[in-house]
């Protein structure tokens, strides 16, 4: 095919932002890899920070990550999928019900993250918690009305439920409505339909949309600067009740508080390197998983 | 519209199914009117008629697959066995095992081939393995798919040809023992030698099931069918013998239609 003159033109603009892009990601990423990588060993990948924070490593920090990540997962992703499935297999299209929780969904997606920060604080730590406290406790000491890792877990959960449910909505519509009517056909309730039919053909999808949301969710700081991150803990949180370290908050910390910033800034590269690293997994696990699941629904 | 029982003076093995004044509506669009028909037991009924005519919103109201459609609404009373389908108390999933369908484009699982023939006797809640082995068999040769897939039941179902494809799903079908079949328009997506083997396959069915098609075609309805049923804007003009409907029809529209006048 010819180009025309408006062609050319459309071609070497959309190319000129493809090149920016490329530009931009490959000095971002090749700038964090060449300060990061130096950085990177066993004993940094592994120990307790100094007191300075600088010196050691920051085992604690990905140990809390990824304990924050699965407590994430565990509460919010169920949730996600259940309410995805009652939107799409169960409300019919125009209930009321279902345009309320869609409208809620998608309102709750453009929320900016720091106010989930301030909801955790305000509803998990301060009312739930604070109840909690008030009924099962005389002692005046907070015991579940601080921060800690269970409230910074819940109020990331929260954070990832829209994407969760947007997802999961998108994989269950994928699968040909001629398969539900298939299977309804021959006798199947409409539970059997979406457990045995719809679900096994939308795994992957499901699968995707989920890791993608957790990605998001383990590299979030803002929500967690109120709910339970913590600046410096140097032992590793047992307890649902404990304060954590967590990658993308130890970066926060890093390059504000340090009292020497320059001396601070190869252990924040490696920081950064690690923490990318950690969310680049899952985004590649997410890919593998997507392409297989499409491969599998060929014959 | 009360033709039914003259139309029908001998209907060999007595009625299957009977629809008495069904009307069917979109929201508040009406798509059938005053339907009365007999459907005669283990025989083949078709049901012709222009496109958009309301044939396979019938057809999809006899198992009760309408219920899925959220602004459809039936009136008039729709029998099995003397027993309204959708009386109360009626389970939709207990009218569906006894009225199987076949829809009009294949539509396998995504399992295998074996799977895909024990799917509605597995959540019908059969655990019996040997059973359900011989019954995938059994249906597989009632669907004559049986020598050509017998060395890949395993494989997935969508490996298979297009009227390979049709006739697994009408080996499904039958594993779970349906009494009728419904049928809309199950070869118009195949080819002239896939279409004859399913058309002879309805014939030997006819043996054991009431069968209702749904079909384009006129040779079809012609070359498959014991009765048919001529529809025309919703509204049932004619019932009667295929025979004596092809050759002598007894409404104006119904010759129309036939000699390829319109639709």
């Amino acid at each position: 095919m010819r180009y025309t003159k408006k062609d050319w033109v459309l071609a070497g603009l959309t190319g000129m932002s493809l090149v920016v892009i490329l530009l931009l990601l490959a000095v971002l990423l090749g700038q964090i890899a060449w300060h990061g990588a130096p950085v990177i060993s066993a004993e940094f990948l592994t120990e307790s920070p100094g007191a300075d924070m600088i010196s050691g490593g920051i085992w604690p920090a990905i140990y809390g990550t990824v304990f924050m990540t699965l407590l994430m997962t565990l509460a919010g992703v169920p949730v996600g999928i259940a309410t995805a499935i009652f939107l799409t297999e169960y409300a019919s299209p125009r209930s009321r019900t279902a345009k309320l929780v869609r409208i809620a969904v998608n309102n709750l997606a453009g929320v900016p993250s720091i106010v989930f920060g301030l909801f955790g604080l305000g509803f998990f730590i301060i009312f739930v918690g604070g109840s909690m406290d008030a009924l099962f406790y005389d002692d005046s000491r907070p015991v579940w009305g601080k921060p800690s890792i269970l409230w910074a877990s819940l109020t990331l959960a929260v954070l990832t439920l829209p994407v969760v449910i947007v997802t999961t909505e998108e994989a269950l519509r994928q699968v040909p409505r001629e398969l539900r009517d298939a299977s309804l056909a021959l006798g199947a309730t409409r539970f059997q339909t979406v457990y045995k039919i719809v679900l096994p053909n939308a795994k992957g999808g499901i699968l995707t949309g989920v890791i993608l949301a957790v990605s998001r969710g383990a590299g979030e700081v803002a929500p967690i600067i109120f709910c339970g991150a913590a600046n410096f803990v140097p032992y590793l949180p047992t307890d649902l009740r404990d304060m954590f370290m967590h990658l993308g908050y130890h970066v926060y910390a890093l390059a504000t508080q340090s009292p020497n910033v320059d001396a601070a800034r190869p252990t924040l590269f490696g920081t950064v390197l690690v923490l990318l690293v950690l969310t680049f997994s899952l985004n590649l696990l997410a890919v593998i998983i997507r392409s297989r699941s499409r491969a599998a629904l060929r014959p | 519209m009360n033709q039914t029982a003259d139309s029908f003076p001998d209907a060999p093995e007595g009625v299957k199914m009977q629809t008495q004044d069904v009307n069917i509506f979109y929201a508040d669009n009406q798509a059938i009117t005053d339907v009365s028909l007999d459907i005669a037991d283990r025989n083949v009924t078709a049901l012709i008629g222009p496109s958009g005519c309301g044939k396979s919103t019938y057809l999809r109201a006899l198992n009760r697959m309408n219920d899925t459609i959220d602004s459809c609404r039936i009136e008039g009373r729709i029998l099995l066995d003397g027993e309204d389908i959708y009386g109360r108390g009626v389970d939709a999933v207990e009218v569906r095992r006894r009225v199987g369908m076949v829809f009009q484009k294949s539509n396998p699982f995504p399992k295998s081939i074996f799977d895909n023939v024990a799917f509605g006797l597995r959540i019908g809640g059969e655990k019996d393995k040997d059973l359900i082995a011989q019954r995938v068999e059994e249906s597989l040769r009632g669907a004559a798919l049986w020598d050509e897939v017998k060395d890949r039941l395993q494989s997935s179902a969508l490996g298979l040809s297009g009227g390979q494809q049709q006739r697994l799903c009408i080996a499904r079908c039958l594993a779970v023992w349906p009494e009728v079949i419904l049928m809309d328009e199950p070869a118009s997506a195949l080819d002239p030698i896939a279409t004859a083997k399913i058309e002879e396959l309805i014939r030997e069915l006819r043996e054991k099931y009431t069968i209702i098609i749904v079909t384009h075609s006129m040779q079809q309805a012609a070359r498959v069918s014991d009765f048919t049923a001529f529809f025309f804007m919703g509204k049932l003009i004619e019932h009667g013998d295929t025979e004596m409907m092809f050759t002598r029809p007894s409404k104006k529209r119904t010759e129309e239609y036939i000699s390829g006048r319109f639709g």
